[in-house]
């Protein structure tokens, strides 16, 4: 199943459990965005009422095909967006968590949040001018609160420390038999340099821009729970930090819109630990390195045939600005 | 063989019939693809562009670095050979010469890839 109309019918079946028996369904629409799951935004009220602002949250075609082997499922993302809205993350509100005999498949229906994902716009237009100076102390505090989350009561997550990341990309690397000399001084260097060890905490994940909602404000949200798993804090604080996704603006080293000290300082200030610029240069390198990989098991889809297309012929011609991030942050510590 | 037109001119040709002619008729995902597609094309006349020249700038550096003639080793087999001694950690970041090469190695080839990158413009910004 997966018209517009057969959707429709099945939120509509959902009528009570959205709010209301006299509710109906309007304005379904599919959301760009999201290749690994289907995102729909709808209103759902009375003819004549005030409607609900919801999203429909959905594996493709209902069935469950995740976009990687550490994907979480979308049952618990849901019970994890739970548990961090508990906690005072800016986060949507799960209003219902989809059953079989609901007839949409593995799904979930949370409240719609106004604002912007577009990190370009996020980044350029003038319209988030005053959000731009708050947003690193923002992302710092929600980081530090999801950090927070007591373990013990999310759903069970895989667990990947860094040193088990650096293993995992080094092996798909080196299983393409593809020499690339950055990437081996990459991670030799991180071998040799990696920081202390720390507890296991929640992760996002996947925490930068793209993933949060932000408004004039602001951050509002922090969406895209499906790589969540039990991990270094400092991962998170570093991935936002990769030039990659400072998308244009090197020179504002969180998100291409703040400085790591705003950045850092809120963490520490709102319950996370402190953390220095030596440990985010780590993480930061073994963030580039996985991204470079990324871009390489992309361009191997071309490669084998399964996706002729030219856009993942392109993306080959891409992991050279993960070796040249990688340069740039080697240079940095060499010399420093 | 003919030269005329060259390669590079066919390529140049298809460019411009993709971006004048084809994309402006497509829509959604096909357009798109489109200007990936013109992308592409470009990264090709940088590259039938630079190759020869990178090649042989790279090849003689690899030569230098792991102090071998660059007439007994072909350019892929150097690269091997520089992996190898990456990994064994026989080179390492302290070695001189590595990082500069490294260096000048990536930003030939970001020049061919993707000159507009941000990474491209900081390296060069600290040469």
């Amino acid at each position: 199943m997966g018209t517009t109309q057969e959707l429709e019918n099945a939120l509509n079946a959902l009528g009570p459990k959205l709010g209301g028996t006299d509710g109906r369904v309007s304005d379904l629409k599919r959301l760009s965005g999201g290749a690994s799951q289907e995102t729909w935004a709808f209103d759902f009220g009375p003819d004549k009422g005030p409607v609900e602002e919801l999203i429909l949250r959905r594996a493709p075609g209902g069935v469950s095909a995740a976009r990687s082997q550490a994907a979480i499922g979308l049952e618990n993302e849901a019970a994890l967006i739970d548990r961090a809205v508990a906690a005072g993350v800016p986060a949507p509100r799960v209003i219902h968590s989809c059953e079989p005999q609901d007839g949409l498949g593995q799904a979930f229906i949370m409240n719609r949040i106004a604002g912007e994902t577009i990190a370009r716009k996020i980044l350029r237009d003038d319209e988030y001018a005053t959000a731009r100076q708050k947003l690193a102390a923002q992302c710092g505090s929600a980081a530090a609160l999801i950090h927070s989350i007591d373990i013990a009561d999310v759903p069970e997550l895989p667990r990947s420390m860094g040193e088990d990341q650096l293993a995992q990309y080094e092996e798909i690397y080196r299983g393409f038999e593809t020499p690339r000399p950055v990437f081996e001084l990459a991670i030799q260097w991180l071998k040799a340099s990696v920081p202390e060890a720390v507890e296991p905490s929640l992760v996002h994940g996947d925490f930068r821009l793209g993933n949060l909602i932000v408004d004039e404000t602001g951050l509002v949200a922090v969406l895209d729970w499906e790589l969540a798993h039990l991990g270094d804090r400092r991962e998170d604080l570093a991935w936002i930090c990769i030039n990659s996704w400072r998308f244009g603006n090197s020179e504002n080293r969180v998100g291409g819109f703040g400085a790591l000290g705003d950045f850092l300082d809120a963490y520490a200030a709102a319950g996370g630990v402190e953390v220095t610029p030596a440990e985010i240069d780590w993480w930061e390198t073994l963030g580039s390195f996985k991204w470079g990989v990324m871009c390489m098991i992309m361009y191997e889809a071309f490669r084998s045939g399964a996706d002729p297309s030219v856009e993942r012929a392109a993306i080959g011609r891409r992991v050279s600005e993960t070796e040249i991030d990688l340069i740039n942050l080697l240079e940095r510590v060499r010399d420093a | 063989m003919h030269d005329q037109p060259s390669v590079s001119e066919l390529v140049a040709a298809v460019r411009g019939f993709i971006s004048d002619s084809a994309a402006p008729q497509l829509t959604g995902h096909a357009a798109f693809h489109a200007r990936v597609a013109i992308n592409v094309l470009d990264i090709v006349l940088r590259d039938l562009d630079g190759r020869a020249e990178n090649d042989r700038k790279e090849t003689a550096s690899l030569a230098a670095l792991l102090d071998v003639s660059a007439d007994a080793h072909s350019h892929s087999e150097m690269v091997r050979m520089l992996c190898e001694k990456l990994r064994s950690s026989e080179l390492t970041l302290d070695t001189p010469g590595l990082l500069e090469h490294l260096k000048t190695t990536a930003i030939a080839q970001l020049e061919v890839d993707q000159p507009k990158y941000s990474g491209l413009r900081e390296a060069l910004g600290r040469p």
